[in-house]
Protein backbone atom coordinates (compact mmCIF):
# COMPACT_ATOMS: atom_id res chain seq x y z
CA UNK A 1 0.00 0.00 0.00
CA UNK A 2 1.11 3.78 -0.64
CA UNK A 3 1.10 6.67 1.81
CA UNK A 4 -2.09 7.58 0.40
CA UNK A 5 -3.57 4.50 0.23
CA UNK A 6 -2.70 4.49 3.86
CA UNK A 7 -4.28 7.74 4.41
CA UNK A 8 -7.75 6.34 3.51
CA UNK A 9 -7.39 3.34 5.30
CA UNK A 10 -6.33 5.71 8.24
CA UNK A 11 -9.65 7.31 8.12
CA UNK A 12 -12.14 4.63 6.43
CA UNK A 13 -15.58 4.35 8.14
CA UNK A 14 -15.81 1.29 10.15
CA UNK A 15 -12.49 1.48 11.25
CA UNK A 16 -12.65 0.88 14.93
CA UNK A 17 -12.29 4.13 17.38
CA UNK A 18 -10.97 4.95 20.39
CA UNK A 19 -14.09 4.40 22.46
CA UNK A 20 -13.56 0.49 20.66
CA UNK A 21 -9.94 -0.11 22.04
CA UNK A 22 -10.92 1.27 25.20
CA UNK A 23 -13.88 -1.43 26.16
CA UNK A 24 -12.29 -4.45 24.26
CA UNK A 25 -8.67 -3.82 26.50
CA UNK A 26 -9.50 -2.61 30.23
CA UNK A 27 -11.10 -4.03 32.28
CA UNK A 28 -13.88 -2.16 33.93
CA UNK A 29 -13.26 1.53 32.01
CA UNK A 30 -15.20 4.36 34.34
CA UNK A 31 -15.52 7.28 32.27
CA UNK A 32 -14.78 11.08 33.92
CA UNK A 33 -16.57 13.86 32.05
CA UNK A 34 -15.20 17.50 31.83
CA UNK A 35 -12.57 20.29 32.00
CA UNK A 36 -13.86 21.71 35.80
CA UNK A 37 -13.31 25.32 33.21
CA UNK A 38 -15.60 25.31 30.74
CA UNK A 39 -17.54 21.94 29.42
CA UNK A 40 -17.08 18.65 28.26
CA UNK A 41 -15.79 17.89 25.48
CA UNK A 42 -16.73 14.25 23.78
CA UNK A 43 -14.16 14.11 21.30
CA UNK A 44 -12.13 13.13 23.87
CA UNK A 45 -12.65 10.06 26.36
CA UNK A 46 -11.08 9.56 29.53
CA UNK A 47 -11.16 7.77 32.66
CA UNK A 48 -9.75 5.20 34.61
CA UNK A 49 -9.79 0.93 34.19
CA UNK A 50 -7.60 -1.79 35.15
CA UNK A 51 -5.01 -3.30 32.16
CA UNK A 52 -4.50 -6.89 33.78
CA UNK A 53 -5.46 -5.74 36.91
CA UNK A 54 -3.16 -2.54 37.05
CA UNK A 55 -5.28 0.67 37.54
CA UNK A 56 -4.97 3.26 34.27
CA UNK A 57 -6.12 6.33 33.78
CA UNK A 58 -7.15 6.11 29.48
CA UNK A 59 -7.43 8.83 27.08
CA UNK A 60 -8.60 8.32 23.83
CA UNK A 61 -9.53 10.37 20.76
CA UNK A 62 -13.08 9.05 19.98
CA UNK A 63 -14.34 10.15 16.04
CA UNK A 64 -18.09 8.70 16.17
CA UNK A 65 -19.34 5.68 14.52
CA UNK A 66 -22.44 7.20 12.58
CA UNK A 67 -23.52 10.90 11.76
CA UNK A 68 -25.22 11.39 14.91
CA UNK A 69 -22.23 10.59 16.94
CA UNK A 70 -19.73 12.19 15.00
CA UNK A 71 -21.53 15.10 15.56
CA UNK A 72 -21.28 14.73 19.18
CA UNK A 73 -17.75 14.00 18.92
CA UNK A 74 -17.41 17.38 16.73
CA UNK A 75 -15.42 14.26 14.24
CA UNK A 76 -12.93 13.73 16.71
CA UNK A 77 -11.46 17.05 16.43
CA UNK A 78 -11.08 18.07 19.96
CA UNK A 79 -11.35 22.03 22.07
CA UNK A 80 -9.80 23.46 24.19
CA UNK A 81 -11.81 21.58 27.06
CA UNK A 82 -10.89 18.54 25.80
CA UNK A 83 -7.17 19.18 26.01
CA UNK A 84 -7.58 20.34 29.47
CA UNK A 85 -9.95 17.24 30.48
CA UNK A 86 -7.51 15.32 29.29
CA UNK A 87 -4.54 17.37 30.95
CA UNK A 88 -6.74 17.32 34.42
CA UNK A 89 -6.89 13.32 34.86
CA UNK A 90 -3.03 12.92 33.68
CA UNK A 91 -2.58 15.16 36.71
CA UNK A 92 -5.08 12.95 38.28
CA UNK A 93 -3.19 9.97 37.53
CA UNK A 94 0.19 11.48 38.57
CA UNK A 95 -1.03 12.05 42.14
CA UNK A 96 -2.36 8.82 41.99
CA UNK A 97 0.67 6.81 40.44
CA UNK A 98 -1.32 5.49 37.62
CA UNK A 99 -0.22 5.26 33.95
CA UNK A 100 -1.83 6.51 31.53
CA UNK A 101 -2.73 5.17 28.03
CA UNK A 102 -3.85 7.29 25.63
CA UNK A 103 -5.37 6.44 21.87
CA UNK A 104 -4.71 9.24 19.47
CA UNK A 105 -7.28 10.14 16.72
CA UNK A 106 -7.79 13.13 14.84
CA UNK A 107 -7.52 14.78 11.68
CA UNK A 108 -6.58 17.94 14.11
CA UNK A 109 -7.20 20.13 16.97
CA UNK A 110 -10.92 22.13 15.12
CA UNK A 111 -9.99 25.32 13.60
CA UNK A 112 -13.21 27.03 14.69
CA UNK A 113 -13.70 30.09 15.77
CA UNK A 114 -14.69 29.38 19.32
CA UNK A 115 -11.50 27.42 19.96
CA UNK A 116 -8.91 29.65 18.85
CA UNK A 117 -11.44 31.97 21.34
CA UNK A 118 -11.14 29.59 23.66
CA UNK A 119 -6.91 29.32 23.38
CA UNK A 120 -6.35 26.23 21.34
CA UNK A 121 -2.73 27.06 20.57
CA UNK A 122 -1.94 27.40 24.65
CA UNK A 123 -4.78 24.33 25.66
CA UNK A 124 -2.06 22.18 23.37
CA UNK A 125 0.98 23.74 24.66
CA UNK A 126 0.23 23.48 28.35
CA UNK A 127 -0.87 19.22 27.89
CA UNK A 128 2.41 19.04 25.85
CA UNK A 129 4.62 20.54 28.77
CA UNK A 130 2.89 19.26 31.23
CA UNK A 131 3.48 15.44 29.89
CA UNK A 132 6.49 16.16 29.21
CA UNK A 133 7.08 16.71 32.86
CA UNK A 134 4.46 14.61 34.19
CA UNK A 135 5.87 11.82 36.79
CA UNK A 136 4.11 8.88 35.73
CA UNK A 137 4.35 6.34 32.71
CA UNK A 138 2.43 7.25 29.79
CA UNK A 139 1.97 4.96 26.63
CA UNK A 140 0.15 6.40 23.38
CA UNK A 141 -1.03 4.29 20.93
CA UNK A 142 -1.60 6.11 17.21
CA UNK A 143 -4.69 3.79 16.08
CA UNK A 144 -5.81 6.03 12.99
CA UNK A 145 -4.62 9.71 12.15
CA UNK A 146 -1.94 11.45 14.03
CA UNK A 147 -2.68 14.73 13.05
CA UNK A 148 -0.33 17.83 14.17
CA UNK A 149 -0.07 19.52 17.03
CA UNK A 150 -3.59 18.00 17.99
CA UNK A 151 -2.38 14.77 18.35
CA UNK A 152 1.35 15.30 20.18
CA UNK A 153 -1.33 16.83 22.51
CA UNK A 154 -1.61 13.44 23.90
CA UNK A 155 1.25 11.55 22.59
CA UNK A 156 4.23 13.66 24.66
CA UNK A 157 4.76 9.96 25.90
CA UNK A 158 7.65 7.58 26.92
CA UNK A 159 6.46 4.85 24.49
CA UNK A 160 4.64 5.24 21.36
CA UNK A 161 3.13 2.50 19.47
CA UNK A 162 1.44 3.36 15.71
CA UNK A 163 -1.13 0.44 13.65
CA UNK A 164 0.12 -0.71 10.65
CA UNK A 165 -2.30 1.10 8.71
CA UNK A 166 -2.49 4.49 10.95
CA UNK A 167 -0.78 7.89 9.66
CA UNK A 168 0.97 10.83 11.30
CA UNK A 169 1.99 13.62 10.00
CA UNK A 170 2.80 17.89 11.12
CA UNK A 171 0.45 18.95 8.51
CA UNK A 172 -2.88 16.68 6.85
CA UNK A 173 -1.27 16.06 3.02
CA UNK A 174 -4.27 18.05 2.03
CA UNK A 175 -3.32 20.87 3.90
CA UNK A 176 0.87 20.70 2.68
CA UNK A 177 -1.20 20.36 -1.26
CA UNK A 178 -2.81 23.80 -0.76
CA UNK A 179 -0.19 25.15 0.45
CA UNK A 180 2.30 23.75 -1.67
CA UNK A 181 0.38 23.21 -4.95
CA UNK A 182 -2.37 25.68 -4.23
CA UNK A 183 -4.82 23.02 -5.38
CA UNK A 184 -5.43 19.88 -3.71
CA UNK A 185 -6.41 17.79 -6.00
CA UNK A 186 -6.49 13.45 -5.56
CA UNK A 187 -3.36 13.67 -7.07
CA UNK A 188 -1.67 16.73 -5.55
CA UNK A 189 -2.63 14.76 -1.72
CA UNK A 190 -1.18 11.72 -2.97
CA UNK A 191 1.76 13.21 -3.73
CA UNK A 192 1.97 15.16 -0.62
CA UNK A 193 1.51 12.12 1.44
CA UNK A 194 4.42 10.50 -0.28
CA UNK A 195 5.94 13.31 0.66
CA UNK A 196 5.88 13.73 4.11
CA UNK A 197 6.26 10.44 5.64
CA UNK A 198 3.40 9.78 7.32
CA UNK A 199 2.96 5.86 6.98
CA UNK A 200 3.72 3.62 10.62
CA UNK A 201 6.92 2.06 8.74
CA UNK A 202 8.14 6.10 8.39
CA UNK A 203 7.18 6.27 12.24
CA UNK A 204 9.61 3.34 13.04
CA UNK A 205 12.38 4.85 10.25
CA UNK A 206 12.30 7.59 12.57
CA UNK A 207 12.18 6.42 16.24
CA UNK A 208 9.06 8.55 16.42
CA UNK A 209 7.16 5.11 17.22
CA UNK A 210 8.59 2.16 18.89
CA UNK A 211 6.86 -0.30 17.47
CA UNK A 212 4.14 -1.13 14.71
CA UNK A 213 0.95 -3.07 15.92
CA UNK A 214 -0.37 -5.45 13.51
CA UNK A 215 -3.97 -5.14 11.89
CA UNK A 216 -3.78 -8.47 10.02
CA UNK A 217 -5.90 -10.42 11.97
CA UNK A 218 -9.57 -12.02 11.44
CA UNK A 219 -11.24 -10.18 14.30
CA UNK A 220 -10.75 -6.64 16.29
CA UNK A 221 -10.11 -8.95 19.56
CA UNK A 222 -7.56 -10.68 17.97
CA UNK A 223 -6.03 -7.49 17.43
CA UNK A 224 -6.10 -5.78 20.66
CA UNK A 225 -5.43 -9.01 22.16
CA UNK A 226 -1.58 -8.35 20.56
CA UNK A 227 -2.26 -4.71 21.22
CA UNK A 228 -2.88 -5.75 25.19
CA UNK A 229 0.58 -7.46 25.74
CA UNK A 230 2.52 -4.73 24.28
CA UNK A 231 1.06 -2.39 26.30
CA UNK A 232 1.36 -4.54 29.12
CA UNK A 233 4.59 -5.00 28.79
CA UNK A 234 5.41 -1.19 27.87
CA UNK A 235 3.71 -0.45 31.53
CA UNK A 236 5.64 -3.31 33.28
CA UNK A 237 8.80 -2.04 32.25
CA UNK A 238 7.82 1.89 32.35
CA UNK A 239 6.46 0.93 36.16
CA UNK A 240 9.98 -0.12 37.08
CA UNK A 241 11.45 2.84 36.27
CA UNK A 242 11.98 5.52 39.19
CA UNK A 243 9.96 9.38 38.73
CA UNK A 244 12.98 10.43 37.90
CA UNK A 245 13.88 7.71 35.52
CA UNK A 246 10.34 8.22 34.04
CA UNK A 247 11.19 11.72 33.50
CA UNK A 248 14.50 11.48 31.84
CA UNK A 249 13.84 8.56 29.61
CA UNK A 250 10.76 10.56 28.17
CA UNK A 251 13.35 13.88 27.66
CA UNK A 252 15.69 11.86 25.94
CA UNK A 253 13.16 10.08 23.66
CA UNK A 254 12.42 13.68 22.11
CA UNK A 255 15.88 15.48 22.71
CA UNK A 256 17.37 13.03 20.15
CA UNK A 257 14.67 14.27 16.91
CA UNK A 258 16.69 16.52 14.86
CA UNK A 259 18.15 15.78 11.26
CA UNK A 260 21.39 18.75 10.64
CA UNK A 261 24.79 19.73 10.25
CA UNK A 262 26.43 21.51 12.47
CA UNK A 263 29.79 23.77 11.51
CA UNK A 264 32.45 24.15 13.81
CA UNK A 265 35.21 26.09 12.86
CA UNK A 266 34.50 25.88 9.42
CA UNK A 267 34.32 22.26 9.47
CA UNK A 268 30.75 20.69 9.01
CA UNK A 269 29.94 17.67 11.47
CA UNK A 270 27.56 15.55 10.81
CA UNK A 271 24.50 14.36 12.69
CA UNK B 1 17.24 42.69 -3.07
CA UNK B 2 19.97 40.75 -2.20
CA UNK B 3 21.47 40.55 0.91
CA UNK B 4 24.83 42.69 -0.09
CA UNK B 5 22.25 45.61 -1.35
CA UNK B 6 20.25 45.21 1.13
CA UNK B 7 23.20 45.25 4.14
CA UNK B 8 24.70 48.32 2.06
CA UNK B 9 21.67 50.50 1.98
CA UNK B 10 21.24 49.73 5.48
CA UNK B 11 24.40 50.57 6.20
CA UNK B 12 23.87 53.97 4.84
CA UNK B 13 20.64 54.42 5.80
CA UNK B 14 19.68 55.44 2.62
CA UNK B 15 17.14 52.98 1.20
CA UNK B 16 13.48 54.15 0.89
CA UNK B 17 10.22 51.83 1.90
CA UNK B 18 6.90 52.22 1.85
CA UNK B 19 4.80 51.34 4.89
CA UNK B 20 2.47 48.33 4.04
CA UNK B 21 -0.69 50.13 5.55
CA UNK B 22 -0.29 53.69 4.47
CA UNK B 23 1.98 53.69 1.52
CA UNK B 24 4.15 56.75 3.37
CA UNK B 25 8.04 56.24 1.87
CA UNK B 26 10.57 56.53 4.63
CA UNK B 27 14.36 56.04 4.93
CA UNK B 28 15.79 53.59 6.63
CA UNK B 29 17.16 56.03 8.97
CA UNK B 30 14.29 57.69 10.15
CA UNK B 31 12.39 54.40 10.49
CA UNK B 32 15.04 53.26 12.37
CA UNK B 33 14.72 56.66 14.78
CA UNK B 34 10.92 55.83 14.95
CA UNK B 35 11.50 51.41 16.11
CA UNK B 36 10.37 50.88 12.59
CA UNK B 37 7.12 52.28 13.45
CA UNK B 38 5.63 54.15 11.05
CA UNK B 39 5.44 57.39 11.49
CA UNK B 40 2.35 57.74 9.81
CA UNK B 41 -0.36 55.31 10.47
CA UNK B 42 1.94 53.82 13.49
CA UNK B 43 2.15 50.35 11.50
CA UNK B 44 4.76 48.07 12.97
CA UNK B 45 7.09 46.63 10.09
CA UNK B 46 8.45 43.26 11.02
CA UNK B 47 11.99 43.49 12.49
CA UNK B 48 14.63 40.53 11.38
CA UNK B 49 16.51 39.24 13.97
CA UNK B 50 19.71 41.22 13.97
CA UNK B 51 17.35 44.37 14.12
CA UNK B 52 15.35 43.18 16.86
CA UNK B 53 18.70 42.55 19.06
CA UNK B 54 19.79 45.43 18.25
CA UNK B 55 16.74 47.40 19.83
CA UNK B 56 16.52 45.40 22.89
CA UNK B 57 20.10 44.66 24.03
CA UNK B 58 22.79 46.48 25.43
CA UNK B 59 25.35 47.32 22.93
CA UNK B 60 27.60 45.37 22.15
CA UNK B 61 26.46 42.89 25.27
CA UNK B 62 24.92 39.98 22.41
CA UNK B 63 27.14 36.87 22.14
CA UNK B 64 25.84 34.29 19.48
CA UNK B 65 25.12 30.62 20.30
CA UNK B 66 25.25 27.91 18.01
CA UNK B 67 25.13 29.73 15.11
CA UNK B 68 26.40 27.16 12.57
CA UNK B 69 23.35 24.62 12.91
CA UNK B 70 21.70 23.77 9.27
CA UNK B 71 18.68 22.49 8.16
CA UNK B 72 19.48 19.54 5.58
CA UNK B 73 16.45 18.33 3.40
CA UNK B 74 17.00 14.94 4.22
CA UNK B 75 13.21 14.11 3.34
CA UNK B 76 14.53 15.60 -0.35
CA UNK B 77 11.45 17.06 -0.16
CA UNK B 78 10.74 19.00 -3.29
CA UNK B 79 11.57 22.51 -3.44
CA UNK B 80 12.78 22.50 0.13
CA UNK B 81 16.75 23.03 -0.91
CA UNK B 82 15.77 25.97 -3.40
CA UNK B 83 13.87 27.38 -0.22
CA UNK B 84 16.71 26.97 2.02
CA UNK B 85 18.85 28.35 -0.12
CA UNK B 86 16.66 31.07 -1.49
CA UNK B 87 16.57 32.58 2.59
CA UNK B 88 20.05 32.34 3.27
CA UNK B 89 20.54 34.39 0.56
CA UNK B 90 17.85 37.28 1.83
CA UNK B 91 18.90 37.42 4.93
CA UNK B 92 21.95 36.06 5.35
CA UNK B 93 21.32 33.59 7.91
CA UNK B 94 21.62 29.87 8.42
CA UNK B 95 17.92 29.84 9.40
CA UNK B 96 15.05 31.25 11.49
CA UNK B 97 16.36 31.93 15.10
CA UNK B 98 18.97 33.70 16.42
CA UNK B 99 19.96 32.53 20.01
CA UNK B 100 22.04 33.73 22.52
CA UNK B 101 23.26 35.90 25.57
CA UNK B 102 23.02 39.52 25.84
CA UNK B 103 22.45 41.82 29.17
CA UNK B 104 19.43 44.06 28.93
CA UNK B 105 19.81 47.17 31.31
CA UNK B 106 23.09 45.10 32.72
CA UNK B 107 20.53 42.85 33.33
CA UNK B 108 21.96 39.21 32.14
CA UNK B 109 19.67 36.54 30.34
CA UNK B 110 19.22 34.44 27.48
CA UNK B 111 17.48 35.42 24.19
CA UNK B 112 16.31 33.60 21.12
CA UNK B 113 14.63 35.66 18.39
CA UNK B 114 12.82 33.88 15.50
CA UNK B 115 13.25 35.81 12.03
CA UNK B 116 9.99 35.72 9.75
CA UNK B 117 12.23 36.65 6.77
CA UNK B 118 13.39 33.32 6.84
CA UNK B 119 10.78 30.84 5.37
CA UNK B 120 7.88 32.64 7.74
CA UNK B 121 9.92 31.47 10.68
CA UNK B 122 8.97 28.26 10.20
CA UNK B 123 10.78 25.43 12.57
CA UNK B 124 12.21 22.22 11.58
CA UNK B 125 14.99 20.70 13.14
CA UNK B 126 17.71 23.78 13.41
CA UNK B 127 15.05 26.12 15.03
CA UNK B 128 14.19 23.08 17.50
CA UNK B 129 18.01 21.80 18.44
CA UNK B 130 18.63 26.20 18.75
CA UNK B 131 16.24 26.85 21.04
CA UNK B 132 16.17 23.58 22.86
CA UNK B 133 20.63 23.86 23.78
CA UNK B 134 19.36 27.78 24.46
CA UNK B 135 16.96 26.57 27.47
CA UNK B 136 19.21 23.71 28.24
CA UNK B 137 22.24 26.60 28.37
CA UNK B 138 19.83 28.85 30.52
CA UNK B 139 19.23 26.15 33.08
CA UNK B 140 22.65 25.07 33.55
CA UNK B 141 23.76 29.07 33.95
CA UNK B 142 20.71 29.87 35.71
CA UNK B 143 19.90 32.13 33.05
CA UNK B 144 16.08 33.87 32.37
CA UNK B 145 14.86 33.04 28.68
CA UNK B 146 13.69 36.07 26.76
CA UNK B 147 12.04 34.80 23.47
CA UNK B 148 10.75 36.88 20.36
CA UNK B 149 8.16 34.06 18.92
CA UNK B 150 7.01 34.68 14.93
CA UNK B 151 6.37 31.99 13.09
CA UNK B 152 4.29 30.11 10.48
CA UNK B 153 4.30 26.61 12.27
CA UNK B 154 6.07 23.86 12.15
CA UNK B 155 8.32 23.26 8.92
CA UNK B 156 6.36 20.90 6.69
CA UNK B 157 9.21 19.91 4.53
CA UNK B 158 11.17 18.12 7.57
CA UNK B 159 7.98 16.08 8.05
CA UNK B 160 6.67 14.94 11.55
CA UNK B 161 10.32 16.07 12.58
CA UNK B 162 9.48 19.29 12.88
CA UNK B 163 6.30 18.56 14.98
CA UNK B 164 8.61 16.39 17.22
CA UNK B 165 10.41 20.01 18.13
CA UNK B 166 7.21 20.91 19.65
CA UNK B 167 7.58 18.11 22.81
CA UNK B 168 11.73 18.60 22.49
CA UNK B 169 12.12 22.22 23.02
CA UNK B 170 8.74 21.49 25.73
CA UNK B 171 10.42 19.48 27.66
CA UNK B 172 13.78 22.13 27.98
CA UNK B 173 11.19 24.99 28.50
CA UNK B 174 9.93 22.16 31.63
CA UNK B 175 12.99 21.53 32.97
CA UNK B 176 14.34 25.59 32.54
CA UNK B 177 11.06 26.06 34.72
CA UNK B 178 11.44 23.11 37.46
CA UNK B 179 14.72 25.05 38.14
CA UNK B 180 12.96 28.38 39.04
CA UNK B 181 13.91 30.51 36.38
CA UNK B 182 11.81 32.93 34.59
CA UNK B 183 10.75 32.46 30.93
CA UNK B 184 9.73 35.64 28.90
CA UNK B 185 7.92 35.21 25.42
CA UNK B 186 7.06 38.36 23.38
CA UNK B 187 4.75 37.60 20.63
CA UNK B 188 5.33 38.85 17.64
CA UNK B 189 3.21 39.10 14.26
CA UNK B 190 3.03 36.58 13.13
CA UNK B 191 2.73 33.66 15.95
CA UNK B 192 0.88 31.17 14.57
CA UNK B 193 0.60 26.76 14.10
CA UNK B 194 2.90 25.12 16.07
CA UNK B 195 4.92 27.78 17.65
CA UNK B 196 2.27 28.93 19.36
CA UNK B 197 0.88 25.25 20.45
CA UNK B 198 4.07 24.91 22.16
CA UNK B 199 6.84 27.17 23.41
CA UNK B 200 4.91 30.64 22.24
CA UNK B 201 2.19 29.87 24.92
CA UNK B 202 4.59 28.75 27.78
CA UNK B 203 6.36 31.74 29.38
CA UNK B 204 5.84 32.99 33.06
CA UNK B 205 5.06 35.89 31.52
CA UNK B 206 3.33 36.47 27.98
CA UNK B 207 3.99 39.82 25.90
CA UNK B 208 2.85 40.66 22.32
CA UNK B 209 3.20 43.84 20.36
CA UNK B 210 0.21 45.44 19.18
CA UNK B 211 -1.82 43.92 16.54
CA UNK B 212 0.40 41.29 16.07
CA UNK B 213 -1.79 37.84 14.72
CA UNK B 214 -1.64 35.70 16.90
CA UNK B 215 -3.16 31.99 16.75
CA UNK B 216 -3.14 28.27 16.23
CA UNK B 217 -5.26 28.06 12.64
CA UNK B 218 -5.27 30.26 10.21
CA UNK B 219 -7.78 32.19 9.38
CA UNK B 220 -9.04 31.06 6.26
CA UNK B 221 -9.37 27.36 7.67
CA UNK B 222 -11.73 29.04 10.99
CA UNK B 223 -13.59 30.83 8.24
CA UNK B 224 -14.26 27.52 6.36
CA UNK B 225 -15.18 25.76 9.06
CA UNK B 226 -17.42 28.71 10.89
CA UNK B 227 -18.36 29.36 8.26
CA UNK B 228 -19.52 32.61 9.45
CA UNK B 229 -18.03 36.62 9.89
CA UNK B 230 -14.93 36.87 12.18
CA UNK B 231 -14.52 40.13 14.16
CA UNK B 232 -11.59 42.69 12.80
CA UNK B 233 -9.51 42.09 15.63
CA UNK B 234 -9.57 38.46 15.03
CA UNK B 235 -6.28 36.37 16.65
CA UNK B 236 -5.02 39.80 17.33
CA UNK B 237 -3.27 40.86 20.30
CA UNK B 238 -5.57 42.44 21.22
CA UNK B 239 -8.06 39.53 21.03
CA UNK B 240 -5.95 37.52 22.77
CA UNK B 241 -5.61 40.00 25.60
CA UNK B 242 -9.24 40.22 26.25
CA UNK B 243 -9.69 36.66 25.98
CA UNK B 244 -6.93 36.46 28.55
CA UNK B 245 -3.91 34.68 26.60
CA UNK B 246 -1.41 37.29 27.05
CA UNK B 247 -0.12 39.07 30.24
CA UNK B 248 0.19 42.46 28.33
CA UNK B 249 0.40 44.74 25.15
CA UNK B 250 3.80 46.69 24.92
CA UNK B 251 4.00 48.58 22.02
CA UNK B 252 7.60 48.66 20.74
CA UNK B 253 9.51 51.77 22.20
CA UNK B 254 8.82 50.79 25.94
CA UNK B 255 9.48 47.00 24.99
CA UNK B 256 13.22 47.52 26.59
CA UNK B 257 12.04 49.29 30.01
CA UNK B 258 9.24 46.19 30.45
CA UNK B 259 11.72 43.52 29.88
CA UNK B 260 14.13 45.49 32.27
CA UNK B 261 12.26 46.23 34.65
CA UNK B 262 11.00 42.20 34.17
CA UNK B 263 14.15 40.57 35.23
CA UNK B 264 14.75 43.16 37.92
CA UNK B 265 11.89 42.37 39.70
CA UNK B 266 12.74 38.49 39.16
CA UNK B 267 16.61 39.06 40.24
CA UNK B 268 16.73 36.52 43.04
CA UNK B 269 19.50 36.68 46.05
CA UNK B 270 19.35 39.39 48.99
CA UNK B 271 16.02 40.51 48.38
Amino acid sequence: MDSYEKLKTARKNGRPTGGAYVSEIFEFPLEFHGDRRFGDDLAIMGGVAFLDNRPVTFLAMEKGTDLESRMKRNFGCPKPEGYRKALRLMKQAEKFHRPVICFVDTLGAYPGADAEERGQGQAIAESIIEMMGLKTPVVSVVIGEGGSGGALALASANKIFILENAVYSVISPEGCASILWKESSQENVAKAADCLHITAQDMKNFGVAEDIISEDFDHFSEMCKDMKSKLISALDELCALSEEEVLAQRYQRFRKFGVFEEKKNGIFKRK
Amino acid sequence: MSFIDNLMQRVSGSAKVSCKKCNHEDTVSVLEQHDYICPECGFYYRLDARTRIKLIVDKNSFKELDAGLISKDFLEFPGYQEKLEKARKETGEEDAVVCGTATIAENECALFVMNSKFIMASMGSVVGEKITRLFEYATEHQLPVIGFTASGGARMQEGVISLMQMAKISGAVKNHSNAGLLYITVLTDPTTGGVTASFAMQGDIILAEPKALIGFAGRRVVEQTTKSQLPNNFQKAEFLLEHGFVDAIVSRSELRDVLAELLTIHKRGDA
